[in-house]
């Protein structure tokens, strides 16, 4: 087996903008989920309205940056529509209604209803070309150290990416350290408490709902730039879980923890994927208990049980703390 | 024609279309593809001989001629947008377009590497266009069978969520498992190939079986852990995952059907086309539920059902064994939840996915009805089920899953206790 091969993929993942956008989703789930404590299942329509908001808006012959601006208000309506009735009711029916909600968007943006606007299942191509301009570097040349290398291309993206998530921690840290933020924590403790000395838990949840959204929005609208393509099957519910997995391996309600967990996960994803195939190419009794796509479907039962073993287990993650995670009855 | 008589016509014909992939398979590459049945009253057949043109925007693409099995397929330069004719004067004698306007399909979609599947409808050719009674009563026919499978489900849901507090993210596993091990036992090339009523009892013990397993291997330790019911939903959205992914796995991302009812001959009820294997259906989880309800009312372990789901420190201190009870409700909702999962495939298809699909409009129906009730969750699960077939009328079918999600949503606007609920529960 090419063990090398395996390594090299795995890091690769790592840095590309593929994980910065998963990174900086999940900054904003961490606030929502991790700090606010509440339970958004359909965190991937945050992604997706933005993604397609910038895209509808380039398409009907705005500028990119315009998009940009559409896709993130798109994300904040939705956090409010979302939220406004939910947030007054128990966890569970935010649960519910998120994850349905998204489903429901995105059955009808993906229908042929909606096709004028968001041209169906075959998504919006090619809007982000403004981006591309603006790169300082050669699309085509490898830059990097040997094995490790990248486009010209995709360095550009990986550093706006990065960059994006850098300021997205650097606000976080900010509205967290804030008397808003103490606020938050607290109304996630006991909201009674947060009520009794006059803190209005509905608004700060609301708030808490469409700041993450909005960061949620420019992550989905990274990843459609980076692959000049919206498509409505790249949102699908298991986004999300995916998500869940990076913030709580992370350490929820921590500053690092959804670029922490955004890289390991990353890394963890992708070197098994390459073992898996390599596995399945190479070792006799894997190639004959499972096919090609079985061996790529191996890491999402695995995601799945590693999500149930660290919400059981290690519940703060890499670098939480137990005391703020969501684990116990209290 | 009706509508569902189409449908019921769509589902046969994509299942054998799907279950035959090894016909005249052409190398990779794009392609359009189908079979050509002609459905009778009485009997369904192939049609051989028939010629298919497919074109692109009026230039023609190539010609296919369907052979002794009603196969047909025209290799397509790549992917985009075809259209496909069917050439009506090849048509054997007797044999014509269900829909005589419908020789061309047009906007045929093709994506990369797709070999994409249409179908042209045949049969009499009667040219009766279909009366607004007989689509109004076969809607609302499928919208009750939708409805009496999602009862089912909703019920065991309704149930756990009473006395555990949980709600499960994972219970749409339990529909696909139910359906899975009955294909295993019924149609599998491995498997016995039983008759499908013989198929059902090892489905409906497997989901017994994975509702207690579940219940001691997990749930119960987390309750011991004192795990609050927010991780608890979490790491059910991770069990649903794993066992989803694994369905994936062994089963494969084909929908399939059970080979003795994919094209169940359609008989007529007061003038309603219905096919009876979706009255079976309602008639069947009718009788279940009202056991389910009789059980609740009448059994002693239903009244201590009942007690735990009301108050459950009131329940224990009254001598009641509550992780007995617990685990009985989830023997109840893994059996009840794979019954659901038979009749589903029976009425549609078979596939690793179906479960998770189908647990969005259970939260609705669940949700409609009143978060906990048992009995709301069945009027929920008939409104929802009705809901999202009779909306076919207004908006395209595609979107029809939608408008069951967009019920719930506006349920939680105007009543978020529902139907049935109590204020006091929502807080």
């Amino acid at each position: 087996m090419d063990w090398l091969g395996v390594l090299t993929d795995g890091i690769l993942a790592v840095i590309g903008p593929f994980t910065a956008a998963y990174a900086l989703s999940a900054i904003g789930l961490n606030l929502q989920f991790g700090y606010g404590g509440l339970l958004n299942f359909g965190h991937v329509a945050f992604m997706m309205v933005g993604a397609y908001g910038t895209a509808i808006t380039v398409e009907a012959g705005g500028s990119l940056w315009l998009g940009i601006l559409v896709g993130v208000l798109a994300a904040v309506v939705l956090g409010l529509l979302l939220g406004i009735p939910t947030l007054r009711l128990r966890a569970d029916y935010l649960a519910i209604t998120t994850i349905a909600a998204a489903e429901a968007l995105r059955l009808i943006i993906r229908s042929s209803w909606a096709e004028p606007l968001t041209n169906g299942v075959f998504g919006i191509q090619g809007f982000a070309d403004a981006f591309f301009d603006l790169n300082p570097f050669e699309p085509a040349a490898l830059y990097g150290i040997d094995p490790f290398l990248v486009t010209g291309r995709k360095l550009w993206v990986m550093v706006v990416g990065w960059g994006v998530v850098a300021l997205a921690t650097l606000f976080v840290r900010r509205i967290i350290a804030s008397p808003w933020g103490r606020a938050l924590k607290a109304i996630r403790e006991d909201e009674d408490a947060a009520a009794s000395i006059g803190k209005n838990a509905f608004r700060f949840k609301l708030q808490a709902l469409t700041i993450g959204g909005a960061i949620a929005g420019l992550a989905g609208i990274l990843l459609g730039i980076e692959q000049q393509n919206v498509t409505p099957d790249a949102y699908l519910p298991q986004v999300t879980f995916i998500l869940y997995v990076i913030v709580i391996l992370g350490g929820a309600a921590t500053v690092l923890g959804p670029i922490v967990g955004a890289i390991v996960f990353q890394f963890l994803f992708f070197t098994l994927d390459s073992f898996m195939s390599e596995a399945q190419a190479n070792v006799d009794w894997v190639g004959r208990l499972l096919s090609p796509s079985d061996a790529a479907q191996v890491k999402f039962v695995l995601v799945g049980v590693g999500l149930m073993l660290l919400m059981v287990f290690r519940p703060q993650g890499i670098l939480g703390n137990r005391e703020e995670t969501l684990i116990d009855d209290r | 024609m009706s509508k569902r008589i189409r449908r019921s016509l769509i589902f046969g014909l994509v299942v054998a279309g799907v279950l035959g992939l090894a016909a005249p398979a052409l190398a990779e590459g794009e392609a359009i593809k189908g079979r050509l049945v002609a459905v009778f009253a009485e009997e369904r057949g192939p049609v051989e001989g028939v010629a298919v043109e497919v074109s692109q925007d009026g230039t023609a693409i190539g010609s296919s001629v369907s052979d002794a099995d009603g196969r047909w397929i025209v290799a397509v330069p790549g992917p985009g947008t075809y259209q496909a004719r069917i050439d009506e004067s090849t048509l054997p004698e007797g044999v014509a377009l269900t829909d005589p306007d419908a020789a061309e399909l047009s906007e045929i979609a093709v994506r990369e590497g797709e070999e994409k599947t249409v179908i042209f409808r045949l049969g009499e050719g009667t040219t009766s266009s279909v009366s607004l009674y007989e689509r109004l009563g076969s809607l609302t026919v499928l919208g009750l069978k939708l409805g009496a499978i999602i009862a089912l489900a909703a019920v065991g849901l309704s149930l756990v969520f009473a006395v555990t507090g949980l709600v499960n993210f994972a219970h749409g596993e339990i529909v696909t498992l139910g359906a899975v091990v009955a294909y295993f036992f019924h149609a599998s090339p491995v498997g016995p190939g039983w008759p499908l009523a013989l198929a059902a009892i090892p489905a409906v013990i497997a989901g017994g079986l994975f509702g207690w397993v579940q219940e001691k291997g997990i749930w119960k330790p987390l309750r011991d852990r004192r795990t609050s019911l927010i991780a608890m939903m979490v790491v059910s959205i991770g069990f649903a995952f794993a066992v989803r992914n694994l369905i994936l796995i062994v089963f494969d991302g084909e929908p399939r059907a059970f080979p003795d009812f994919a094209g169940q001959a359609v008989t007529q009820i007061l003038g309603i086309p219905i096919a009876p294997k979706h009255l079976f259906t309602i008639g069947a989880s009718l009788v279940i539920l009202l056991g389910v309800g009789l059980f609740l009312q009448r059994t002693r372990q239903g009244t201590a059902m009942r007690a735990v789901a009301d108050n459950k420190d009131l329940a224990e201190s009254s001598g009641i064994d509550v992780n007995q009870i617990i685990a009985v409700t989830w023997v109840m909702a893994g059996t009840l939840g794979a019954v659901a999962g038979v009749l589903f495939g029976l009425t549609e298809t078979v596939q690793w996915d179906m479960g998770f699909k189908l647990l969005l409009l259970i939260f609705a129906a669940v949700v409609l009805g009143g978060l906990g009730t048992t009995y709301g969750a069945v009027l929920g699960a008939f409104v929802v089920g009705l809901a999202v077939e009779l909306s076919t009328f207004f908006v395209p079918s595609e979107l029809k899953t939608a408008v069951g999600l967009i019920v719930l949503i506006i349920m939680l606007l105007i009543r978020p206790q529902g139907l049935l609920g109590s204020r006091e529960r929502i807080g």
